[in-house]
């Protein structure tokens, strides 16, 4: 029973993670189009700002759930401007240019920070499943998550930017026609999708530790979780990192944690394979 | 006459949407049909039915005796259904030389292929054009090397989907000179909304309307139709 | 075969025979070695311009093939204590998983950014997966996988039939230099041909090409295949000039060699083998100054390359040669 509870708090973990290093990527390209290949050295960034604002004696969640997603929220504004709207309607080009970003943002932060890793412990102590421990903080990443997810679906339902996204992503032209400033609702869903995929960095920073390169592991996760759910944001990337994350977690629990991440990666395969418009290209069509 | 083609009780639906609705359709061997209807009939979705760009969610399709219902696209074009699209549908980086020679080699060897795409070139008068890029060719002549494209493989069953769109007065009469040429070898079933064009070339005349054939019979009794006429005047687009 | 397509073959050659007969006297051991590598990924780079330049297939995990023909052939080295029989299985093996691959990929008709996402996905897993072969436990016959160590014993190719009379460095140089060449000419050839003439066809228009009676799924499984080919030879040179590792599978490999295609010029064969050298001239010249990390500057080169000059380095040559001359670019 206790071993039963323990597993299942890991696989909730794992799908709690899971959402929240997609949930960024996926709000971008469910909204735009776009996918972002620097999404990975934005989770980067936003672990930097909160060890940095820690380090700088700020409050450790004043810096994870304020500073972190404000300064990548902020920076991806710049990228929209630069890079992003330069190149709007070229999938694959965007892909490109945003991969050099990735490139070129793991060279400089090397050159300024260097390349030893940097971290803060994971505050909140642990709690006991029987005789399994288990760190509270993963238990609060799954609040996280889920909170996240909550407010993600109320923005888009609830507030006037979200009827005005929403109707830029059913159709540019016409909302553009309506006198809907697209540029502008572009802009600010890339700074909200970069902000989100700070906040996540920042929440993942006390578990991983904080290197330059840390967003090569993070990214084609992040990518496939979005590419396997499909179309539909929200409920697409909440059901494929169910699936995948808790195949991820089952497979190591069996095996190994590389045996695990493949299983993971082979399913999202499989599944690409079967509904090649991710799953919610075949359920939940009418979702969010 | 034998039946070449005949559709039974073909439907197409976009999730609630029918833009085909159970149409029955035949073609005997020869035959130059004209197929007419207001926009949003469903004409163009039909010949996506046709030629397997679309898969039909209902009824059947036969060619030859052969039910290609939900066939392969490149595998319908193998059996003798050649198409050219309402939006000229090319290969913009290729010459128009070789986009020729690719329609040719699929069957031909390449001594071969390259004969019969100069004779098709100077047909079409396109031989002068042969080595520009598709890609910066004008409009009424992306057209032509469309059509070339599409007759090269000489298809028993061509479908063309507003051939004249975009064309000056001397191109449609080009056009219409030439179709009537093809029908010599080739049995057509072409889509247009000018009226006087569809007069020119076609016996018989389909009229689709919502999905659904509304009328089939001979074009000056067709044209003449009162509920045809009711269909284009009511939406007022195109009167006959 | 056309003036023109005979020329460049002959120029090809020449070239192969004349960088062979003088480089290997003027070069010293080290800077032969790394020219070694240099071509080994021009090779690399000419398989993704392939598939991807001419084929219009981008693939994020072409390094998946260079791996996998690297290691292939390490373990059939060390097991058959041969190369005769570790090349052609070192060719074999990254073929077939291309095929069973592409098999998947375009047969079940999947759009581009899921094919980006698969093979990004495939060299994933191989990656994290050589990683984690450290121990005795992971060996195949003789041959410990070695986890993230490779296989620092990577045998180098031998003379045919006689395992001991193994191939100076000089001689590898040489033998690189005619497979980037004999490669480069296969290419030339086969676009020239009916196959290619329809790879790009499909390139340019799916949909009109399978109207006219192409299975395009059959065009692009068999250049996907062939890439995969040409990839593990890229990986059988490589493991001769240095040795076989996971590394060959990481993602920093399959980005520089986008990088090398985008800035050489896509569609084009020369294009991803003078952007190879050239981007390999440059980062290795980054890794010379300890100031500068050599990530940063690729990232920046690629974003450069996609803003400014899309077309990359070879074609916009040509196009401003050709507008120089007042001649109209076929």
């Amino acid at each position: 029973m206790d071993l039963l509870v323990a597993v299942a708090l890991q696989v909730m973990t794992g799908i709690a993670t899971l959402f929240l290093i997609s949930l960024g990527l996926a709000v971008i390209f469910g909204m735009m189009g776009v996918i972002n290949l620097a999404h990975g050295e934005f989770l980067m960034l936003g672990g930097y700002a909160a060890i940095l604002s820690v380090r700088h004696g700020i409050n450790l969640w004043v810096a994870m759930f304020l500073i972190a997603p404000l300064a990548v929220g902020l920076f991806g504004l710049i990228v929209e401007r630069l890079m992003i709207r330069r190149l709007y309607g070229q999938m694959v080009e965007t892909m490109l240019a945003t991969w050099g970003l990735s490139l070129a943002l793991i060279g400089i932060v090397t050159m300024v920070f260097g390349n030893t890793v940097g971290g803060f412990s994971a505050p909140l102590g642990s709690v006991q499943v029987g005789k399994f421990q288990f760190s509270a903080y993963s238990l609060f990443l799954i609040g996280a998550a889920g909170l996240l997810a909550v407010l993600v679906w109320i923005v888009l339902r609830r507030t006037p930017y979200g009827l005005l996204a929403r109707g830029t992503m059913q159709n540019a032209e016409m909302a553009a026609a309506l006198g809907v400033a697209t540029e502008r609702v572009y802009a600010v869903t890339f700074a909200l999708g970069a902000a989100l995929t700070g906040l996540a960095g920042g929440l993942l920073a006390p578990l991983s530790g904080v290197v330059p390169t840390m967003g090569t592991a993070y990214i084609a996760k992040a990518f496939i979780t979005v590419i396997t759910g499909g179309a539909a944001m929200l409920v697409g990337t909440l059901s494929a990192s169910v699936l995948l994350g808790a195949a991820g977690v089952l497979g190591t629990f069996l095996t190994t944690p590389v045996l695990g991440e493949a299983a993971l990666l082979a399913l999202a395969i499989v599944l690409v394979r079967l509904l090649p418009r991710g799953i919610t290209g075949r359920f939940f069509q009418r979702a969010l | 006459m034998s039946v070449l083609l005949s559709a039974r009780g073909v439907a197409m639906h976009f999730g609630g949407v029918a833009a085909v609705d159970g149409v029955d359709f035949s073609v005997a061997e020869g035959e130059l049909r004209g197929l007419i209807g207001p926009n949003g009939a469903g004409k163009s979705t039909f010949f996506k039915c046709l030629t397997g760009q679309l898969r039909p969610t209902a009824g059947s399709i036969l060619f030859r005796d052969r039910n290609i219902t939900g066939m392969q696209r490149f595998a319908i074009a193998r059996m003798g259904i050649g198409i050219k699209t309402q939006v000229p549908s090319l290969f913009d980086g290729l010459t128009v030389r070789e986009s020729v020679m690719i329609a040719l080699r699929r069957f031909l060897a390449e001594r071969e292929a390259r004969r019969r795409a100069q004779a098709i070139l100077e047909r079409f008068g396109l031989d002068g054009l042969a080595e520009t890029e598709v890609g910066r060719l004008a409009h009424g002549q992306r057209q032509w090397v469309e059509l070339a494209m599409v007759i090269a493989p000489e298809p028993a069953l061509i479908l063309l989907d507003e051939p004249t769109a975009g064309m000056s007065a001397e191109e449609t009469r080009r056009t219409a000179a030439l179709i009537r040429e093809l029908n010599a070898r080739h049995t057509l079933i072409v889509v247009e909304h000018d009226m006087a064009f569809i007069r020119a070339i076609a016996h018989t005349v389909t009229v689709l309307h919502q999905g659904r054939v509304l009328v089939e019979d001979e074009v000056a009794k067709v044209l003449a139709d009162p509920r045809v006429q009711n269909v284009y005047l009511g939406r007022q687009v195109q009167p006959a | 075969m056309s003036r023109k397509l005979f020329l460049e073959i002959a120029i090809a050659l020449f070239l192969a025979l004349a960088a062979a007969l003088v480089l290997p006297r003027v070069l010293a051991l080290f800077a032969l070695i790394n020219a070694t590598v240099f071509i080994a990924m021009a090779v690399l780079a000419l398989s993704l311009g392939l598939i991807w330049g001419v084929g219009g297939i981008l693939s994020f995990g072409q390094t998946a093939f260079f791996g996998l023909g690297g290691y292939a052939y390490a373990v059939a080295a060390i097991n058959f204590n041969d190369s005769l029989y570790a090349v052609p299985i070192a060719l074999l093996v990254p073929t077939l998983a291309a095929a069973a691959l592409g098999y998947f990929m375009f047969y079940g008709r999947i759009s581009d950014v899921y094919v980006g996402a698969i093979t990004l996905t495939v060299s994933l897993i191989l990656f994290n997966f050589a990683n984690s072969t450290a121990g005795e436990e992971w060996r195949i016959g003789e041959a410990p996988l070695g986890g993230f160590n490779g296989i620092p014993s990577t045998p180098q190719l031998n003379v045919p039939g006689n395992p001991d009379a193994t191939l100076s460095p000089q001689a590898i140089f040489i033998v690189a230099v005619f497979a980037l060449a004999l490669c480069y000419i296969l290419a030339k050839l086969l676009l020239a041909g009916r196959f290619g003439r329809v790879v790009v066809a499909i390139r340019e228009n799916e949909t009109r090409a399978e109207l006219l009676g192409y299975d395009a799924r059959r065009y692009k499984l068999g250049i996907f295949s062939l890439g995969g080919a040409i990839a593990g030879l890229a990986g059988i040179l490589f493991a001769n000039s240095v040795f076989v590792s996971p590394t060959m599978f990481s993602l920093f490999y399959s980005g520089q060699l986008i990088i090398w295609v985008m800035v050489g010029g896509r569609g084009t064969l020369l294009g991803p083998i003078l952007g190879a050298f050239l981007v390999q001239a440059v980062t290795t010249w980054a890794g010379t100054e300890p100031r500068l990390n050599p990530n940063a500057i690729l990232g920046i080169l690629l974003m450069l390359a996609v803003m400014g000059m899309p077309r990359g380095l070879l074609p916009t040559l040509r196009l401003a040669w050709g507008r120089r001359r007042g001649v109209q670019l076929a």
